[in-house]
């Protein structure tokens, strides 16, 4: 017996997918500018959203390149600091209307080009070979960008970073509504990579990388484009993380939020989108309200991770991942088999 | 059975098959030697595979046979001597870019991609021919729809040469053993390679499925026109197809010829039964 399955065709697919995120991305600014949630609840909202880009993007490197790097919050520093210093220096608060929102999307591609242009200077030393390389390079970047920020201005009379009392009154351009759209374009440009030519390349390097070079795929090449890739977004958080705060301090961008970023990949599971999105969210929100265990978040970030890979080693999710779609044709065939049996 | 297996000629380097003697050889090994440290793995290795000739290289494990595929695909650089395929050194070249010249591999211990579909399998050795840019993806540009569309279909053709179309949306490492190594011949023969390297291709299949993969890979040659080499111990298979044999001892030659020359060389014959573990070695 042979059960046709139902599908929806490609067109209608992608109809469906972009009025649902359309509606996903409209209904929830208008509900949350109308006073809907409060003013801390945004605030949370928006740091969930630019963990999930920070999970999102490490997850490319991670779960989709099989490489494990030890320095996200460097290219987010990078990124934060980009978008901070073109912030100042275009004064985006005091533009208007279109102008404004000009400089709000220079600052974010900006951001993420820089933190990629180190993204390709880290890569391709520590990719050409084959072997862990990458962890212990990323690892050196992270700290070192940590200092060179802290340092630079002293050193070169620059007044750039402004070292340890930090970078202030950067204009705070981050709101509910463009954190959202760098969340979705993040996943969006993400997915539809990896479900291309480029995406299997990719994924064939972690499965096996001698059999995908005797294949004919560009191994550097490949490792190095998502290594960027995954800097490029790591950048662009960045910023929205400079305009949500107002000010930086190199200090955030230690090797320990490297590790935060780098237990949500893992928690979620390693190559899930929708596992990196649901645990970002997870781990922004509970310790949010778990405030008074402030102190033990990182004894509870390990013993999470330890966990994890005793009872599941692939991550909460595994390697699945989520498509609106999908879920769709399953809810049509199951009312189709309900009818059958009917 | 033997249409094609012809009597073998001499051209410069070498002997093929006559059939191929107007064409220029498509593989060639000159004096290919490699030296891990102390050990020679390799030495002065020789061989000229025509067009769409069948070739075996057997001999007891540990020979070389294994490092000489290495070398052939530039996942070792050679100690000694040279490569040409289709006349072209391919000296310096990186393994894929060996591949796009026409050089396509299978592993003894296999290497899939497990964890991807068995069509994405297929899919990721057409790396090379479908080549819409990175930009043309994301955006879904008409040329994303048609070459993802142009490549499945050949993907499925191909898989439906070993009867395994049904299986494109399994995970490549729940197939039973025998499907994974057929699902690697298909694979390296979606990079529309000259010269198909199979490392061993029926170890641990049943005889009726070494028997049916016999068929198939004089199928494949005969269908694609292309050269194929084949290491393997399964002594039916070896002088079933191949046409032209070399054997392998300590890294090196110690016969080349036909089948039946093989079969009643003395050399040969040391070579396999002088050895203690004997016949089961190999
Ligand atoms: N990368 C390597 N490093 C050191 N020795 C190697 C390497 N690859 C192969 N060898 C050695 O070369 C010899 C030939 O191995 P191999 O080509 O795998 O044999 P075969 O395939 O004929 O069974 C063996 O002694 C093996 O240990
Ligand atoms: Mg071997």
């Amino acid at each position: 017996m042979k059960q046709t399955v139902k599908r929806i065709p490609m067109p209608v697919r992608y109809l469906i997918n972009t009025v649902l995120i359309a509606l996903l991305v409209f209904g929830s600014t208008a509900y949350v500018n109308g006073g809907g949630v409060s003013g801390y609840i945004t605030k949370v909202l928006m740091v969930i959203g630019i963990n999930i880009i920070l999970a999102v993007s490490l997850n490319v490197a991670t779960g989709y390149l099989g490489q494990l790097p030890l320095g996200h919050a460097g290219f987010m520093a990078v990124g934060a600091y980009t978008g901070g210093i073109f912030l100042k220096a275009v004064n985006a608060s005091e533009l208007g209307g279109a102008g404004y929102a000009a400089a709000i999307a220079a600052a974010l591609v900006l951001s993420g080009l820089v933190a990629a242009f180190f993204g390709i200077i880290i890569g391709v030393p520590a990719l050409r070979l084959r072997g862990d390389y990458l962890a212990i390079i990323t690892l050196g970047f992270g700290e070192i960008i940590r200092v060179v920020l802290t340092n630079i201005d002293d050193l070169l009379g620059f007044k750039l970073t402004y070292g340890a009392s930090g970078l202030k009154r950067i204009p705070k351009i981050t709101s509910y509504f463009n954190v959202l759209v760098c969340v979705v374009l993040t996943c969006l440009v993400i997915h539809l990579i990896m479900k291309s030519r480029h995406g299997r390349a990719i994924l064939a390097i972690r499965e096996n990388e001698i059999a995908a070079e005797s294949c004919g795929v560009r191994t550097t090449y490949y490792k190095v484009m998502a290594f960027t890739l995954s800097a490029f977004f790591a950048g662009v958080a960045g910023c929205l993380y400079a305009g949500y705060l107002g000010s930086l301090q190199p200090t955030t961008f230690g090797f320990m939020k490297s590790i935060e970023i780098l237990v949500m990949v893992v928690l979620g599971g390693m190559g899930s989108m929708l596992g990196s999105i649901l645990s970002a969210i997870t781990l922004t929100a509970l310790p949010e309200a778990l405030r008074a265990f402030e102190d033990y978040r990182m004894v509870a970030y390990s013993l999470v991770l330890v966990l994890v890979m005793i009872f599941k080693p692939t991550g909460l999710m595994g390697q699945y991942d989520f498509s609106l779609s999908r879920i769709l044709e399953k809810l049509l065939n199951l009312g189709k088999k309900s009818k059958k049996e009917g | 059975m033997a249409d094609k297996k012809e009597k073998l000629v001499a051209v410069e380097g070498g002997v093929i098959p006559e059939r191929d003697a107007g064409t220029p050889p498509v593989l060639e090994a000159r004096h290919l030697g490699i030296d891990f440290g102390g050990l020679t793995a390799v030495d002065d290795f020789n061989f000229i595979i025509g067009k769409t000739e069948i070739g075996g290289l057997i001999g007891p494990n540990g020979a070389g046979k294994t490092t000489i595929f290495n070398l052939l695909t530039n996942v070792y650089q050679p100690t000694r001597g040279k490569i040409l395929v289709n006349g072209v050194d391919t000296r310096g070249k990186k393994t894929y870019e060996v591949n796009r010249m026409g050089i396509a591999r299978t592993f003894q211990n296999i290497r899939l991609f497990k964890a991807l579909p068995v069509l994405d399998n297929v899919l990721v050795g057409m790396q090379g021919a479908s080549g819409y840019h990175m930009g043309a993806a994301v955006l879904r540009l008409p040329v994303y729809w048609k070459q993802e569309k142009d490549a499945r279909e050949k993907a499925l053709e191909l898989l439906s040469i070993f009867g395994m179309e049904h299986l494109a949306d399994t995970p490549a490492g729940s197939l039973p053993y025998g499907a994974q190594r057929r699902l690697e011949i298909v694979r390296a023969l979606a990079t529309d390679p000259k010269v198909l390297l199979l490392d061993e291709p029926a170890a641990g299949m049943n005889p009726s499925e070494t028997a049916e993969l016999m068929e198939n890979i004089r199928k494949i040659r005969d269908e694609f026109e292309i050269a194929v080499v084949l290491i393997e111990h399964d002594m039916n298979l070896v002088m079933g197809i191949c046409e032209g044999i070399a054997v392998l001892n300590y890294g090196q030659i110690i016969a080349k010829g036909t089948p039946e020359e093989i079969r009643n060389n003395p050399l040969v014959i040391e070579a396999y039964l002088g050895r203690k573990e004997g016949a089961a070695g190999c």
